[in-house]
């Protein structure tokens, strides 16, 4: 049940942003302030904004945005985390404590306080977002592949392969770290939500996506100056954050599931 | 009078052994901490200086300001003297308001303590009571029921259930103000909105670790006695099965700790997470500094304390 509505909910999300803007039409910066604080009409179906912006056409290119600082910051986050964790897993000793050390240091921040940070000081804009998440974000992965790079190493094939003249990059490459990607892609898709998350409270603090370009963390923060009187400009947006990050929190419970059942 | 050995074994020589160890693996993530925290102000691009003032400036008050924040001086000075200064409990003055740091966080730490404890009471009075439904009533409607409302708690944003619960118990209801400080109705929709995703967590927590327990001799030998379900989880099992609830709460005090930033923003509440994103407004960045460092300790210290803690409580801790 869940797995199935995980599925649908990210396939939403990913159709929407993918064709979303053209079904729409409209475009999600034009203002029209004589309709300003609209609710929804048979013109615009989730309503307009405090400027009078189509809230539906903002929606969509949102959800572009937010599905796309995602894969921006799981995949990066996800190569630099592997490679640095295999290496320090597989590499051992001084290197590996010095890694160790680093990663000791940015898990000493709590949750997104690094990332508001790093955007405080870089300035608001979407490339400082995804290079203050990928910041915090790849040390998830690099602790991960560690602890499976320790297991796979001392592994038969893997020992054959050394034995044999492999060089080391090769038995990294072809050998370890192939056997880290169920782990690796359940943590994505679990990285997703957090990512998807980091950045609409990011842009809610005004600290991501910079108008007048909408995203769902800022469109949330126009809202809350008009809790009053329209409160459409609130419900909209949160829901969409809500529903995208449950859907991919069940696909990546669901994955996990089926990729590593002892963790059920 | 209780013997020697006696007294002292309220701590154990081991845990002591322990407490030592776990404080010194601390000071090199304080240390870093702090280098990350100083290396901060040297990623503004350009110059800080003119970050600060803007651009149009006049040369002089940029000369002052880059003395005042010592970045006149070499890299190695600047990292010695902040570090000098921490060691003292000195975290600069604030751009904006001419005044210590430490006295800006420091009147400002009252507000956020109240609505971190008041948050952590909350997620506690929700959860406890919807984890130990969600056990008695294992599988039936009202399980089923207890776990959606605690799944809906962990997927919504804290900050889109803010607002929300501005607008039904605020705006629809009038019931609650919805922003500001002065009575305890202020703090109820904050310390909601902060509680819940903990209290989510922590009711999933307690129903799995309750059923667990449920499934012990001692439970199975009170139920064989006469004592109904109720009175079994009540008085037995649920004592037992909230140490792995104690655990979880502890590891998501970070997360509470964070949480403030964000709640404190929506409900104008004046702590430090409010104070920190206003500082980043005015681009006061030894504010920023100060607040960064001030809440990163804290997280460390706390991370600390819930270890020394179990270690205390749980011997298989501390011999490990």
């Amino acid at each position: 049940m869940t797995r199935t509505l995980g599925i649908v909910l990210v396939g939403l999300a990913a159709v929407t942003a993918i064709v979303g803007p053209w079904v729409v039409g409209a475009d999600p910066i034009a203002q029209n302030l004589p309709l300003r604080l609209q609710g929804p009409s048979a013109a615009h179906w989730l309503g307009v904004d405090e400027l009078g912006r189509d809230i539906l056409a903002r929606l969509v290119v949102g959800a572009r945005i937010s599905l796309a600082v995602g894969c921006a910051v799981v995949g990066v986050s996800a190569a630099l985390g592997m490679a640095i964790g295999a290496v320090a897993g597989y590499a051992g000793g001084a290197l590996d404590t010095a890694i160790g050390r680093v990663m000791d240091v940015l898990l000493a921040f709590p949750g997104i306080l690094l990332a508001i940070a790093l955007v405080a000081v870089l300035g608001p804009s979407l490339g400082n977002v995804v290079l203050a998440l990928v910041t915090i974000g790849w040390v998830s992965y690099a602790r991960l592949v560690r602890g499976q790079v320790l297991k796979v190493r001392e592994l038969d094939y893997v020992q054959a392969a050394r034995a044999l003249g492999a060089p080391v990059g090769r038995v990294i490459a072809r050998h370890v770290v192939p056997a880290t990607f169920s782990a690796v892609t359940v943590q994505a898709t679990l990285g997703m939500a957090g990512a998807i998350l980091a950045e609409a409270s990011l842009s809610f603090l005004g600290l991501g996506v910079q108008p007048p370009t909408p995203s769902w963390g800022s469109m949330l923060d126009a809202g809350r100056s008009h809790l009053f009187e329209a409160p459409h400009l609130t419900i909209v947006p949160g829901l969409a954050i809500a529903l995208v990050v449950l859907g991919f929190n069940f696909a990546g419970d669901a994955l996990r599931d089926r990729l590593d059942p002892r963790s059920s | 009078m209780l013997p020697e050995s006696g007294r002292w074994a309220i701590i154990p020589s081991a845990v002591l052994a322990y407490a030592i160890r776990r404080v010194a693996l601390t000071i090199p993530v304080l240390l870093g901490v702090a280098t990350l925290v100083f290396a901060l102000i040297h990623l503004v691009p350009g110059d800080p200086a003119e970050a600060m003032l803007g651009e149009s400036a006049p040369a002089a008050d940029l000369d002052e300001l880059r003395r005042t924040l010592g970045l006149d001086q070499p890299l190695v000075v600047q990292y010695g003297r902040y570090l000098g200064r921490l060691v003292q409990g000195d975290l600069g003055v604030s751009f904006r308001y001419r005044t210590p740091v430490r006295q800006e966080i420091g009147s400002r730490l009252g507000r956020t303590a109240e609505l971190a404890i008041a948050a952590m009471v909350v997620a506690v009075a929700v959860a406890i009571p919807l984890g130990v439904v969600g056990a008695l009533y294992q599988g039936r409607a009202i399980d089923q029921a207890a776990m959606t409302v605690s799944l809906l708690g962990i997927s919504m944003p804290n900050f889109w259930l803010g607002p929300l619960l501005a607008i039904v118990f605020a705006v629809q209801l009038g019931w609650l103000p919805v922003s500001g400080t002065g009575s305890l109705a202020h703090l109820v929709l904050p310390a909601v909105t902060l509680g819940a995703a903990l209290a989510a967590i922590l009711a999933r927590m307690t129903r799995a670790s309750l059923l667990d327990e449920l499934r012990e001799l001692y439970v199975l030998a009170a139920r064989a006695r006469g004592l109904s379900r109720f009175r079994a989880v009540v008085g037995h099992a649920l004592r037992n099965s909230l140490i792995p609830v104690v655990t979880i709460m502890g590891l998501q005090l970070g997360a509470v700790l964070t949480g403030t930033i964000i709640t404190e923003t929506i409900f104008a509440w004046p702590g430090i997470g409010r104070l920190l994103i206003q500082a980043i407004n005015f681009r006061d960045y030894p504010l920023v500094q100060g607040c960064i460092l001030f809440i990163a300790v804290t997280y460390v210290a706390m991370n600390l304390i819930v270890d020394l803690a179990y270690a205390w409580l749980d011997p298989r801790i501390r011999y490990r």
